[in-house]
């Protein structure tokens, strides 16, 4: 790449997405969408049902292959990588949490699993000693007492707990870019609330570049230093720093109206 | 009246074999726990892979002179191979995973009748000095307990390499994939080249299983497999209906678990020799072992589906 190219920490070049093109359940996912991140930026991302916002993430984390556009992360071009190869540059937390970590495997061997992303699995060790101090400890900051239960079944666990460990996971190995999928959507409004003040210290403590899918628009502006709004697969909204801070949620409801033409959020948005 | 026709002698006669049968059958069953457990894999390879042992063994011991010993690696060798096949069937070209396996299985079954030349071939045990031998349970004590001791010595030893292997980085590899396979991908473990691997691996354990049996009942037969995911199901089960409880949440869980299903498979043949001592035709016994298997795994189904009731009054 020549210098003259500003390198992002993510960027998006008009990606287009149908599922199962030519049928009667055709659906354009991302149409043309254009996306550029710089290091260290924070995105919360709102949009409707189906307006494309977890295919995005889908399609950065390399779920399926899009059918055009390209992907950059990190100015390394992974559009045609597999998903296990991209997983290097990234950090998942998924809505579901089970999702995220291995039920029949203990919390200490979840860990080691994820602080092995991007490299070769040998016939070293799972877990070394060493390993296991350092789990120890970082869970403890998580104050869950987890870091009593290294070897119980991350099955046991409560959603909020899976996704705290899966946080944990996701930057144990620090990536280029830390996707959160909803993953709080699925946890009581107590629980959702510390996960998210989690989710914001481990962003904030690594430095990290991170995009969070959210329903909850108080949670999108509060959070984050710049917000995007998706709507048939395109961003329609992409506000940052002082200008997002002031925003209100009547803003974004207005703002969401007015530009899908009239159309009432769904209930979950108006509720939340 | 019936039950005093049953001579309870000969019931005990026939315990030993059973013992000796269910040990040899127990590696096979544990390559079915490491496909149908761990890697969550119905992997019908099995039933044509142990006929491939046996034929691998038979066949290099009779025709190469080949040391016994010897022979069984190479029977999990092969073993390995026909596991790469359903592997590659599955991950390389889409095929589902059951199906894959019976088209493995399936071409195992010409495959086994070009090693073997016919559907049957006998391996002397006076003329080679087999591994194990059907002939050594009759024998003098000190050959019994050579026999026994070896046997279930070579069982704890593959217990003990599994043990390790699935505490390995490659190991947990495995077991995410099996476990969950989005979180898998996402921490960047090549998931097809893993389901493989624990494929190549359980096959590896089921053509050795082959091997030993066909020098065990000193033949290999093409048909010598038939029904045996069956069997190796059965003693997954049987060794987790009886001893879950006892294993789990215990330190090294994983080593008890497997020893559970080596005594299950010894506990299969023991009621199947129970069972044939009640004189049930030996025909019927494949429909048994299905019957069996079928509850057993229909049980914890049935027991999520009704049995809120109990737990509520409990």
């Amino acid at each position: 790449m020549s210098g003259e190219t500003r390198q992002y920490a993510l960027e998006l070049k008009e990606i287009h997405k149908t599922f199962n093109p030519g049928t009667i359940n055709e659906k354009v996912a991302l149409d043309g969408l254009n996306l550029q991140l710089g290091e260290g930026d924070f995105v919360t991302i709102i949009g409707g049902n189906g307006a494309g916002k977890s295919t995005m993430l889908n399609a950065i984390a390399g779920v399926w292959a899009v059918d055009q556009g390209s992907i950059m992360i990190g100015g390394v071009d992974v559009t045609t990588l597999p998903e296990h190869k991209r997983a290097r540059f990234l950090g998942r937390v998924f809505q579901d949490p089970m999702t995220g970590t291995a039920a029949t495997m203990s919390i200490e061997e979840n860990m080691a699993i994820a602080a092995r992303r991007g490299r070769g699995r040998s016939l070293r060790w799972g877990v070394t000693k060493e390993e296991r101090v350092k789990y120890r400890e970082l869970l403890q900051t998580l104050d869950l007492g987890l870091e009593d239960r290294l070897t119980s079944k991350v099955g046991l666990l409560s959603g909020g707990q899976r996704q705290a460990v899966t946080l944990l996971m996701a930057s144990l190995q620090k990536p280029e870019l830390l996707l959160l999928d909803e993953h709080t959507a699925a946890l009581d409004p107590k629980t959702a609330a510390k996960v998210l003040d989690l989710s914001d210290k481990i962003i904030a403590d690594s430095s990290l570049t991170a995009m969070m899918v959210t329903h909850n628009m108080k949670d999108a502006i509060t959070h984050g230093n710049r917000l995007i709004m998706m709507h048939e697969g395109k961003i329609i909204y992409d506000v940052r720093g002082e200008e997002k801070k002031s925003l209100h949620v009547s803003d974004l409801m207005a703002k969401f109206e007015e530009i899908s033409g009239g159309e009432f959020a769904n209930d979950r948005m108006i509720l939340s | 009246m019936i039950l005093l026709a049953l001579n309870p002698l000969s019931l005990l006669r026939a315990m030993p074999g059973a013992v000796a049968q269910g040990l040899i059958w127990g590696i096979m069953a544990l390559g079915v726990y490491i496909t149908f457990r761990l890697l969550d894999f119905a992997d019908l390879t099995v039933d044509g892979t142990l006929a491939t042992g046996g034929a691998t063994a038979v066949m290099l011991i009779r025709v190469a002179d080949m040391e016994p010993w010897t022979a069984l690696i190479v029977s999990f060798a092969v073993g390995m191979l026909a596991g790469m096949v359903t592997g590659l069937l599955h991950t390389a070209l889409g095929i589902p995973g059951i199906l894959a396996s019976i088209l493995t299985q399936i071409s195992l079954y010409s495959v086994n009748l070009n090693i073997m030349g016919k559907s049957n071939q006998p391996i002397n045990v006076d003329q080679y000095r087999l591994v194990v031998s059907s002939r050594y349970i009759s024998g003098d004590a000190l050959t019994k307990f050579k026999f026994y001791g070896g046997v279930i010595l070579g069982c704890l030893i593959l217990v003990a390499i599994l043990y390790c292997y699935f505490g390995t980085e490659q190991g947990q590899a495995i077991r995410a994939t099996g476990c969950n396979m989005r979180m898998a991908k996402a921490q960047g473990i090549n998931t097809n080249f893993h389901t493989v691997l624990a494929l190549m691996i359980s096959n590896g354990l089921v053509g050795l299983s082959g091997g030993l049996y066909a020098q065990y009942q000193g033949a290999a037969d093409v048909n010598m497999g038939r029904g045996a995911i069956v069997i190796g199901l059965a003693a997954v089960i049987i060794g987790e209906v009886l001893f879950g409880k006892f294993c789990a949440g215990r330190k090294m869980a994983f080593a008890f678990t497997m020893v559970s299903v080596i005594i299950g498979a010894v506990i299969y043949y023991a009621v199947i020799a129970f069972v044939l001592w009640l004189k049930m035709p030996s025909d019927d016994l494949k429909l048994f072992s299905a019957i069996v298997v079928a509850v057993f795994l229909a049980l914890p189904y049935l027991k999520g589906k009704f049995g809120r009731k109990g737990a509520a009054r409990s």
